[in-house]
This record gives C-alpha cells, structure tokens and sequence, in this order.
C-alpha cells in the first residue's frame, strides 16, 4: 500500500524518478537566476509553456532602480513567451496557484522554498532552486527522490482562539527544524475534516520549516467543495494503510495559541508565557497568513478600536484585496489604524514595506523569524493571525482571549 | 572527484539568509554575494573561505530556495561544504552550480587539512578517515559536469 506521495510519483520510496511536471512556477526572486541559467543551457526552446508560470510577489512593485531593471527583463521575457504572468499586485504565487490552478495529483514544482503549500490540494508540491527551474523550462521534467512519510494524525477540533497557525506551529515544534528533511508529511485523521483549505494551507505552508519536502492532504469533500468555485470536478483521494517513518498524534483541543521566538520556527512558547512584550510593528499577511479568511478574522477583532503600534496589513492577492473591499472587511482595518500595502510578500523577506529598524520587534504572521530577516537587528516573533490582532489592538503581545 | 582545504567550522541549521542575507539578493553580482557571505553568523568568515572546507553541523542551508547561497560559497572560493545533512533544495541548489557537497560527520577542528575523494568515498581529517554518504547517480553525473546548466549543455 502507498503513501499518497508515492502514488503521485508512481514509485516507491528511495526510488529515483523523472516526472514530467504539471505546473511549474517561479517569482521576481527566483525567476531572474532562472532565465540566466535558461539562456545559459544555450536553448530558446520551452518544453510547455502553459506549464509555466511566473509571478512578480517577491518586492511589488520594485523598490529601486536596480530590482526594476533585473524585473524588467523578465517581465519582457514573461510577455513574450506564452507562459502564465501575474504582474505586481496579482500576489503571492503560492495563493495564485492555489486559487483553483492545483488539483489534486498533480507534481507541482516551484522556484521557492514554501512551494509545499499546495500540497494542501492533494497534489506533490515541493520547491527547488532557479537552475532546476531552467531545466524544467526546458525538458517540462525534473527527476525526484520518492520520499518516506511521516503520519500527522489529527483527532479533535481547534477550539477557542486556537487556529490552523498554532496547530502548524505545534507540529513544527514537535518535529524539530530538521525532523522531516528529505521525507513528505501526510495530514490524517477526523480532525483533518475540521479544516478548510485555508488552514490546510497553513499546516502544508509550514511543512518546510521542518524541513519536509512535501506536506500533503489526501483530497476530499472539503477540497471538492472549495474546487467547485473555480469550475474543477475533482475525485477524492482515499487514504491506503501504509508504513510511514514515524507517526504523530495531535489532539486538536489541545492546541493553545502560540509564538515562535527568534531566530527559529521550531523555538515556540506559549502566547501566555511571553504577554507583555512591547512591540514596534504587527504584520499580517504572507502565504501563510494573508488569505481572506485570515483578514476577515483579523478585522473581526479590530473592528471600531484603534491599533496601538504601527500595523502592517498585505493581502495574499488581488482577489484576497477585492474581497475584503467588498465585504467591508478593508474598511474596518483601515478604520482600525493599520495600513495596507500591495498583494505580495510584503516585508516578509525584509526587502520593503515594512523592513525593521535596529532593536525593532516585530509580531508576525509569516513563517520565518530568521536573523535579521525583515531588517538587520530586527527581531521577529511569528503568531497567529488572532494573536497578532489583539497584540496590534495593545502595543504588546498579548493573549488572543484577552481582547474578546 | 577529489579535494583538500582548511577546515572552516560553522554551526548546525544554518538557514540560507545567514548564508547570504536578502539585502544582497538584487543584483548579479556574484562578487557581491561572495564578499558578504556568511556575514550575519560572522563577518570574518568570508576572507577565511579561499580554498577552505566548509565543516558544518546538520541541516545546512535550510530555509529560503535562494540559489545565491551555494553560489556565494563557491565565488567565495570554497571547494567543498561537508555536513551530517543537508536542508535538500539547498542540497539540490549546490550540486547544480558545481558545488560539491558531502554527507559525512566527524568533529571539526578549525583550519586543519580536510582532504576527500567522492569516487573512493571517505574524508579525512585529523589523521582519521571517515565514510561518506554517496551522491546519487544523477547528482554525480550533474556534479561531474560541473552543474547542471553544463550537464544540459553538454547533453544536447
């Protein structure tokens, strides 16, 4: 019996396979080093171009002459070669893949660390570098180690100021940064039926924070439901009895709101336990917290207060923005005091929109707390979005439940 | 292939932006990387890498996808990075731009001579000869091309 990643790839575990790749991204970062390395091979050719995506996320728009004129030879590139271009403002290419483009069983490859998030599709979705990317450009296949899994099984519900961020940040912690390197993990269980595709999203975003090369949902109803939106009639995956390397149990009624300390994800402590730290800005956002359901849920909480350290608000994408404008959901954050800026990465990456400043703290709901990332000398707390909410509202970290 | 270098010692989980930071991204300046590599862990390494054996912990180059990381370490004149593990798109990243990576853990002492020879398999240091972890086929082959935008040169 397999795991669902050795039934995408069709081989077993410790096998060596060449797949032809369903769907093939890289962004403004990644995409540059891609088409030099592309030029380099000496081809002109694209193996399938509608295969090919790119899009402008990493700093959009361009915050100076030099990152313009690097995007603006790819974004000639991109016009003129028949692949799939999302311009700056289009958003994040994990969230624009996963706006009904992944299905489920697809090998979906990106030139970016956190392209495990479609994962949550049912689909094998991992990440590489710009020169795997060139050469997928130019054969449309890339060759893989099958991978072992790890069973997460979920039982339970999330309950209280609990959401799909503390849970991923449970399981990252249990694992350790490197406890899932080189193997895939599989979400199973009752509790996986409590969670809709944005929180799925979530747990699979941060698969790679432990290291995992792949973090997969076997398709169901609420995947069918969700791809019916976008016009797809999908099957459901059926889960097979199969060895994994290690399982792991998670009630999720035991899950409590969380923060990762600097400088590494898999460092958490309870929000309580860290109350009362004084922060310089609160950034919402990202491929893991920036969908509608995260800014609906934020604004929720923010509604008619005022935010009390400088807040930082990126919608995951064009669409994620036009929602929140039609549901009022914008109008209520804005009210509220934070800003907004354009779908993308925003600071996450610390280019722009938000860099810190020495001796800054920043909260967070991204998925890397890296030194120096988001500005040299900053320090980066990650949390939930119901955290950073009520942590925006005070100035400080501060307890989800507090603010109720 | 073999190869030889002082030791240079640097701790487990080194994430890609301490390798290079994303401040230093925009640009092709390849020398650029290769002069503020390893800054943000310490800033005296990157003079130390000219010929060096970069001996590191477990799960080197987790993190960010950024292929600019293994590449600042190769301009930055380093001939090998030897780890228990490593974070497997930095993995991948290395191999492809020529960088030779190597499996294997023993303690590191700084600047002492490292010396390997992938086709025999072992590593030597401190007088002591320790096993190593093969490539796969395929990475050898993009290995033994010198990356793999030689690799696809030379195969078409």
């Amino acid at each position: 019996m397999s795991t669902l990643s050795e039934r995408i790839l069709g081989a077993t575990a410790g096998e060596y396979v060449d797949r032809k790749v369903d769907r093939a991204y890289a962004h403004d970062g990644t995409g540059v080093l891609t088409l030099d390395a592309w030029r380099n091979i000496g081809s002109l050719r694209l193996a399938d171009a509608s295969s090919l995506y790119i899009h402008f996320d990493h700093i959009a728009p361009a915050n100076n002459g030099t990152t313009a004129t690097l995007q603006h030879e790819l974004r000639d590139f991109a016009r003129g070669s028949f692949l799939h271009f999302s311009d700056i403002g289009g958003g994040i290419c994990h969230q624009l893949m996963s706006e009904g483009i992944v299905l489920p069983g697809e090998i979906v490859i990106g030139a970016d660390s956190h392209s495990v998030t479609p994962g949550a599709f049912g689909a094998f979705a991992t990440g590489v570098g710009a020169t795997d990317m060139a050469a997928i450009w130019l054969t449309g296949e890339t060759w893989l180690r099958v991978p072992e899994s790890i069973g997460i099984h979920l039982s339970g519900r999330l309950t209280g100021a609990a959401e799909a961020k503390d849970l991923a940040l449970t399981y990252v912690s249990k694992l350790g940064t490197d406890g899932a390197t080189y193997q895939a993990l599989e979400f199973l269980g009752e509790g996986v039926r409590t969670l809709a595709v944005d929180e799925r999203l979530v747990l699979s975003n941060l698969s790679v924070e432990a290291g995992a090369k792949a973090g997969l949902f076997y398709a169901d109803e609420i995947t069918l439901r969700y791809l019916r939106q976008y016009g797809h009639e999908v099957l459901h995956q059926v889960p097979e009895t199969c060895s994994y390397n290690q399982e792991i149990d998670i009630n999720l009624d035991d899950v409590v709101p969380l923060v990762a300390v600097p400088h590494r994800v898999d460092t958490v402590k309870p929000v309580h336990d860290i109350a009362g730290l004084p922060l310089d800005q609160v950034f919402v956002g990202t491929c893991t917290n920036g969908r509608y359901s995260d800014l609906a849920r934020f604004a929720l909480i923010v509604k008619g207060r005022k935010v009390a350290v400088r807040t930082i608000v990126v919608p995951a994408s064009a669409a994620v923005l036009a929602e929140t404008i039609r549901t009022g959901v914008l109008t209520d954050i804005i009210e509220a005091g934070c800003t907004i800026g354009t779908p993308g990465c925003g600071p996450c990456i610390g280019y722009h929109m938000g860099v810190l400043g020495e001796g800054e703290v920043c909260l967070s709901t991204a998925n890397r707390n890296f030194k120096n990332r988001m500005g040299v000398g900053g320090q980066i707390y990650l949390s939930s979005v119901a955290t950073a909410a009520a942590s925006a509202l005070e100035g400080e970290i501060t307890e989800p439940e507090a603010v109720r | 292939m073999k190869g030889s270098g002082q030791a240079v010692c640097v701790p487990a989980d080194i994430d890609t932006d301490l390798v290079i930071a994303g401040r230093y991204l925009r640009t092709k300046d390849r020398s650029l990387w290769a002069a503020h590599v390893f800054e943000d862990l310490d800033p005296s390494i990157a003079s130390r890498l000219k010929g060096a054996v970069i001996i590191a912990g477990k799960n080197f180059g987790c993190g960010s996808s950024r292929e600019q990381a293994p590449i600042a370490i190769r301009e930055a004149g380093a001939v090998a990075v030897i780890a228990p593990s490593f974070a497997r798109i930095f993995f991948r990243n290395a191999i492809n731009i020529g960088l030779p990576l190597i499996e294997c853990e023993f303690a590191c002492v700084e600047g002492r001579t490292v010396t390997f020879d992938l086709s025999e398999g072992w590593v030597e240091s401190c007088g002591k000869r320790h096993p190593l972890r093969p490539l796969s086929p395929r990475m050898q082959e993009i290995l033994a091309a010198g990356g793999l935008v030689e690799y696809w040169r030379a195969s078409r």
